[in-house]
């Protein structure tokens, strides 16, 4: 970092450098490797170390000493703790799975997906089959809100906008994507529940607006991908604009269009933070209205686990939330395994 | 208005296309649909873009105009009051900007450093079958909904670092005022930087490594003859390289960290007070408004909780902005080097 147009010039100063035209004195690989340290002290006539002298003398170890050993030491340490610290990433992770699989595989039974809250509060037993629907309702309101919209705006972004234009529109979609969800959660409580009531579709609405980014910005990814030679051919044909649209480019790309709305779902399966707002205040029963009442979700269901004290709760937010890690990383697992076959299969 | 839009095709090429002498009767109808639906697909096109322009618009307005009542009653006052009394109708923002901005620099310090060292792990370190493995467990952490980490965060961590981490970090650095006596329960500004660490890890790690793996073989080929160990060669080319994207994704993580609600209010155990210890517990901007959103009944308080929304977005937007800045600007100038 010190000064980046010199970056190869370690600290020791000229004899450590490889600048000098001795070229190899300071290569570990070289036989006159040990010379690194051993050079300030021969002969001061003899700077380059003539061949035949003693950077050849095959006495000696091939072995680094001295600065050249601790710059190596340096940086084998710092390599270590860069593994270091990618495995504590990946402990974290293992950590955080194994302590939902563990806890929630205790609380996860054929009952458990398939009924509703026990009878009693603090009693143990019970399901969370109304979240599972509810979550999936929600889910399926939300994509319906944000895929036709993220498709038309990533199709503006390819084929029509003027440089300008797209650039703007891709930093406010960038902007939108980076909001922190409890603000878009306000806003649709502002918008759509204030004087009015919580409901499955202002859920809905507010996590369409987390999800839009991130389908618009991938399927214009994926677009930019589709062969220029398909519309090329399209176009030498005479088909209309949006013909080739419809039939070449929407096609070419509905792989890349999947794997993003998944992402996106995997992504908004799990936000909690747009629905207190929105669809918090709910009766545990399964329901499928999305106006006028709030649904059933499995992560304000874990949520509201987690600041009650009930041990009973506590289980069954663990398996609640075995359930919904498995959907999630099992969902984005696959839109990877997808979008790798994808690009290896492509021609780039 | 289809035709001028036609003209430029999105591969560059102009794709006028010939026009069709009139050959028949029947291509006068398709050409007319064909006329509809170019213009209808650019409509269509056109609208749906400006509603995601319009998003941000919007929920700037409806935040503010939410937020008028506080605004008026409390003015810039909030941002330094640190009261938070419902029953007395005073509110203040002090302490949650105090909790805001402690929790995301103690995540940010933590998971700089961390993320760039995957980053240059996955980069450099690791062999490809390696990298191919960890690089997408360590993306797999960022899949994991905050609710969850929370309240692994309060079930799992919070226990460990009440009878482990923080007596240990009491006793070895408890002279200095931020490590001062662990509270009973290990919830707390400590346990909340710790969950935004993980939460913002992957997102710089990931960055990092894209950024790492753009940078030419070149240039560390060339520092590499030149006789700098691999260590030398991420100090002097990579890192200085790569600078500005990193900038960049800390500021993401920032973004991130400042914003994030549920997890923060599952561990931070909602206080109101600023103190100096890590251990002692508070509230975040994002917190405060995730934790009463039962419990708010009065229109003052409503109006105040939007006004924290309001401080959000104005942050959170600041942020994001300049990471895309950045991002914009490096890559442009990546584009023109090439």
């Amino acid at each position: 970092m010190s000064d980046p147009r010199d970056p190869a010039l370690p600290p020791g100063g000229a004899h450590d450098s490889a600048l000098p035209p001795g070229g190899a004195h300071d290569s570990a690989l070289s036989p006159g490797g040990a010379h690194d340290c051993a050079h300030t002290d021969s002969d001061p006539a003899d700077p380059f170390g003539t061949p035949g002298t003693d950077a050849l003398d095959p006495a000696r170890p091939l072995t680094a000493t001295g600065n050249l050993r601790r710059r190596q030491l340096l940086s084998r340490l710092i390599e270590g703790s860069q593994t270091a610290a990618a495995l504590l990433a990946v402990a974290v992770l293992a950590a955080v799975v194994y302590s939902v699989a563990s806890r929630g595989a205790g609380a996860l039974n054929l009952d458990f997906l398939t009924k509703g809250p026990p009878a009693l509060p603090d009693t143990p037993g019970g399901g969370i089959a109304p979240e599972i629907v509810g979550t999936a309702l929600l889910m399926v309101v939300a994509t319906a809100m944000a895929l036709p919209i993220g498709i038309l705006t990533a199709l503006y972004l390819t084929e029509f906008a003027p440089p300008r234009v797209g650039s703007a529109i891709r930093l406010a979609l960038d902007l939108l994507n980076g909001l922190p969800t409890i603000v878009v959660g306000l806003f649709v409580f502002g918008l759509l529940v204030v004087g009015h009531y919580q409901s499955g579709f202002a859920g809905g609405f507010a996590l369409a607006i987390i999800m839009l980014p991130l389908i618009a910005r991938a399927t214009q990814e994926v677009l930019l991908q589709v062969p220029p030679s398909l519309r090329e051919a399209a176009d030498a044909l005479g088909v209309s604009h949006w013909r080739t649209v419809r039939g070449i480019v929407l096609p070419a790309a509905r792989g890349g269009i999947l794997t993003a709305t998944v992402l996106a779902l995997a992504r908004a399966a799990g936000e909690t933070a747009p629905l207190i707002f929105t669809c918090s205040i709910f009766s545990n029963s399964v329901s499928l209205h999305v106006f006028g009442q709030a649904l059933p979700n499995i992560p304000v269901y874990i949520f509201n686990a987690s600041e009650a004290a009930d041990p009973y709760g506590f289980a069954r937010a663990w398996g609640a939330g075995l359930v919904l890690l498995v959907f999630i990383l099992l969902s984005s697992l696959a839109a990877r395994t997808l979008l790798n076959r994808g690009h290896s299969g492509t021609a780039r | 208005m289809s035709d001028g839009a036609r003209s430029v095709g999105p591969t560059g090429l102009p794709s006028a296309r010939l026009r069709m002498p009139a050959s028949g009767h029947r291509r006068g109808g398709r050409r007319a649909l064909d006329r509809i639906g170019d213009g209808s697909l650019y409509g269509l096109c056109v609208l749906a873009s400006l509603l995601g322009v319009a998003a941000i618009v919007a929920i700037a307005y409806q935040l503010i105009n939410g937020a008028g009542l506080a605004m008026s009653q409390f003015g810039l006052g909030f941002l330094v009051h640190s009261e938070w009394k419902p029953n007395f109708n005073v509110f203040g923002a002090a302490s949650l900007l105090y909790g805001t901005a402690v929790t995301s620099l103690g995540a940010l310090l933590l998971a700089v450093p961390i993320g760039i060292s995957i980053g240059l792990y996955l980069s450099t370190v690791a062999h490809r079958r390696v990298r191919g493995v960890i690089g997408p467990l360590v993306e797999m952490l960022a899949a994991i909904p905050s609710v969850i980490l929370g309240f692994w965060g309060i079930i799992v961590l919070a226990p460990f670092l009440q009878a482990h981490l923080e007596p240990f970090l009491h006793r070895t650095l408890g002279f200095l005022p931020i490590f001062g006596a662990p509270q009973t329960t290990g919830t707390g500004l400590f346990n909340a930087s710790l969950i935004l660490t993980i939460m913002v890890v992957p997102i710089i790690a990931s960055i990092s490594r894209d950024l790492f793996l753009t940078i030419p073989n070149d240039l560390r080929e060339g520092a590499t003859a030149l006789g700098a160990t691999r260590w030398e060669v991420v100090r002097g080319v990579l890192l200085p390289s790569a600078s500005s994207g990193l900038v960049a994704a800390t500021f993401l993580g920032l973004g991130r960290a400042l914003g994030e609600a549920i997890a923060v209010t599952q561990v931070i155990g909602a206080g109101n007070a600023v103190h100096a210890s890590l251990f002692g517990t508070g509230d975040t901007l994002a917190s405060r408004i995730a934790d009463q959103y039962q419990g708010a009944t009065t229109k003052l308080q409503i109006a105040s909780l939007f006004y924290l929304g309001v401080l959000l977005l104005v942050i959170g937007l600041l942020a994001n902005l300049a990471a895309q800045l950045i991002v914009r600007r490096f890559s442009v100038r990546t584009a023109i080097a090439r």
